[in-house]
């Protein structure tokens, strides 16, 4: 009986939240990562494009329920995500004919593009600001939980309790869709395969008659919709707060670079890989020790949780010490 | 007598201010093949991106079929029937051997699945391993698969800028003995080649390049029986 309490506990503290947590590390690893392979760059500007699409459907959102538009259960964010991922990629387009394009051209180096995403990404970070405040908003309505505590006591009669949000289980439906959609669109359509092809030999693929700046655009467009996704559903499942999107960036950078810059399948491994460490080091140990017959004097918890971002750190520099590309061999520029 | 296929005369130009090309002049015949050879910094690689349209000129033309095509660009220039053959990065490393054929054919709007048998029939060697990356095979068969990308546009002259650099001679012998196959079908090949002899043994005409400007053109093999050639080129 102890041990299955363990067991629940360890679902409920350290399963379900890292898994929900690694799923929007993932798709914003997946946007940052595709960026990198195509346009050539870190894009900096990637947590930011995420609080402003965030910030499109939060309004979007409003308005929907303004008019009085349920979904029942599920949040009316849903609705609201397609057309603010619209909305943002117009936006995310628009830098790019500002400010991208004009370094394209110029074939400069990509430390100059970073640079260049920097400047973008403070100015969305404004724009976001002005457009939505710097509250915390919180816009998840329809049901709260799959699985409360109470019930799922009541199920099982064991003493520790386990819950579901709908806000995490949404979260890792919606991410396995997006993922499932993202490979096969990158392994059989046509464009996909152009993009894969315009990552691999930018110059072979101009000689194959792909034309780059719709490659481009494409690249902009998909990694606007992950990043809208991710921030749309870490907004439900924790709450908005445009300056949460500003430090995610990190762990993020540090998904996208374990699995190996440029490569999708890492994006997805090494957001996991990212949150799975970052709750494992915060969180206290101690109930689930004792329920398996330990008496431990601490709390057992390896890093107070205002430290997780240092585990993003350590993972940073392990694996630029030790495997600089990636688990799955990305790239470096 | 008809024009030939391909017709580039008097080409000048270079990267920078000094031209590399002076008053060069290529032209091949329906089905021929013709070699470039040359020393070190002859400008061979360069008249071959010249007519390919990688190099703006200064003065001189490019005709392909009678058509002036000196305007053009290079993705253009395939379109009108050029494929061309890179001396390296000339694949797509992770992408499988299949994928590479048809991103070759992403121009073509009609259907390829035939080419690509065309493909994998010349080469049966990548037809065994068209689900494997082709960053994972051989040198020779990369040089197979990069040959056999751009065949898939179908084109009438096909251009290949060292096909057999850091090959093995075995493998060399057998991508000569391809590209043999190759122009028998009718398409004209134009070729810049380091290793001399084997390439003018199997060339049709052979253009001798020094310093931007033909030397001598003949046959491959009054090339390789010219005292003169052999002595200063082909090294005795």
């Amino acid at each position: 009986m102890d041990f299955l309490n363990a067991l629940v506990a360890i679902l409920n503290f350290v399963v379900i939240p890292a898994a929900a947590y690694g799923a929007q590390l993932a798709l914003g690893a997946l946007g940052v990562t595709l960026i990198y392979g195509i346009l050539r760059f870190s894009n900096f500007a990637h947590g930011d494009t995420m609080a402003f699409g965030t910030g499109l459907v939060i309004l979007v959102t409003w308005g929907l329920q303004a008019l009085g538009i349920s979904l029942g259960p599920l949040p009316v964010a849903l609705l609201a995500l397609p057309i603010g991922i619209v909305l943002c990629s117009v936006f995310v387009l628009g830098t790019d004919r500002v400010v991208y394009r004009f370094y394209r051209k110029k074939k400069s180096e990509p430390i100059i593009m970073v640079m260049a995403s920097v400047g973008v990404m403070f100015v969305m970070n404004g724009l976001t600001r002005l457009l939505i405040g710097v509250d915390e908003i919180r816009f998840d309505d329809g049901a709260r939980f799959l699985i409360s505590v109470q019930d799922f006591k009541a199920w099982t009669g064991l003493t520790e309790g386990l819950a579901l949000r709908l806000s995490q289980a949404l979260t890792l439906v919606v991410t396995a869709l997006c993922c499932w959609a993202l490979f096969r669109f990158l392994n059989k359509s046509r464009s996909g395969k152009a993009m894969r092809a315009y990552a691999d030999n930018e110059d072979l693929a101009l000689l194959s008659g792909i034309d780059p700046e719709r490659i481009v655009r494409l690249t902009w467009i998909i990694a606007t919709a992950l990043a809208v996704t991710a921030g749309t559903l870490y907004g439900l499942d924790k709450s908005f707060k445009a300056f949460n999107y500003f430090q995610i960036l990190l762990p993020i950078f540090a998904a996208a670079i374990v699995g190996g810059l440029g490569s999708p399948l890492g994006a997805v491994a090494g957001g996991f890989i990212v949150a799975f460490s970052e709750v494992a080091v915060t969180y206290p140990w101690k109930k689930i020790a004792t329920y398996l017959g330990f008496q431990p004097e601490g709390l057992l918890q390896l890093l107070s949780t205002e430290y997780k971002f240092a585990v993003s750190f350590v993972i940073l520099i392990v694996v630029l010490l030790f495997r600089p590309t990636g688990l799955f061999r990305g790239k470096a520029y | 007598m008809a024009e030939p296929y391909l017709s580039a005369s008097a080409m000048r130009g270079g990267y920078g201010k000094a031209d590399i090309l002076n008053g060069c002049t290529l032209t091949v015949d329906q089905g021929q093949i013709a070699v470039i050879v040359g020393p070190n910094g002859a400008g061979k690689s360069t008249a071959m991106k010249a007519v390919f349209g990688m190099l703006n000129l200064r003065e001189g033309s490019v005709k392909l079929g009678g058509e002036d095509i000196t305007g053009l660009t290079p993705q253009q220039r395939v379109h009108k029937g050029m494929g061309f053959v890179p001396q390296t990065h000339n694949i797509f490393p992770t992408m499988t051997v299949e994928e590479n054929l048809e991103m070759g054919a992403f121009i073509r709007t009609d259907d390829y699945r035939e080419t690509i048998e065309q493909v994998y029939h010349l080469f049966p060697a990548v037809a065994d391993k068209r689900k494997q990356n082709a960053g994972e095979l051989s040198g020779g068969q990369r040089q197979q698969v990069a040959v056999g990308r751009a065949l898939m546009t179908k084109p009438r002259l096909l251009m290949l800028d060292e096909p057999t650099a850091g090959v093995s001679p075995i493998v060399m012998d057998e991508l000569f003995d391809r590209i043999i196959e190759v122009a028998r079908t009718g398409i004209s090949i134009l070729m810049v080649e380091q290793n001399a002899r084997q390439a003018l043994e199997i060339a049709d005409i052979g253009y001798v390049l020094v310093q931007g400007t033909n030397r001598y053109t003949d046959s491959g093999k009054a090339l390789m029986a010219d005292p003169e050639v052999r002595r200063t080129f082909l090294g005795g």
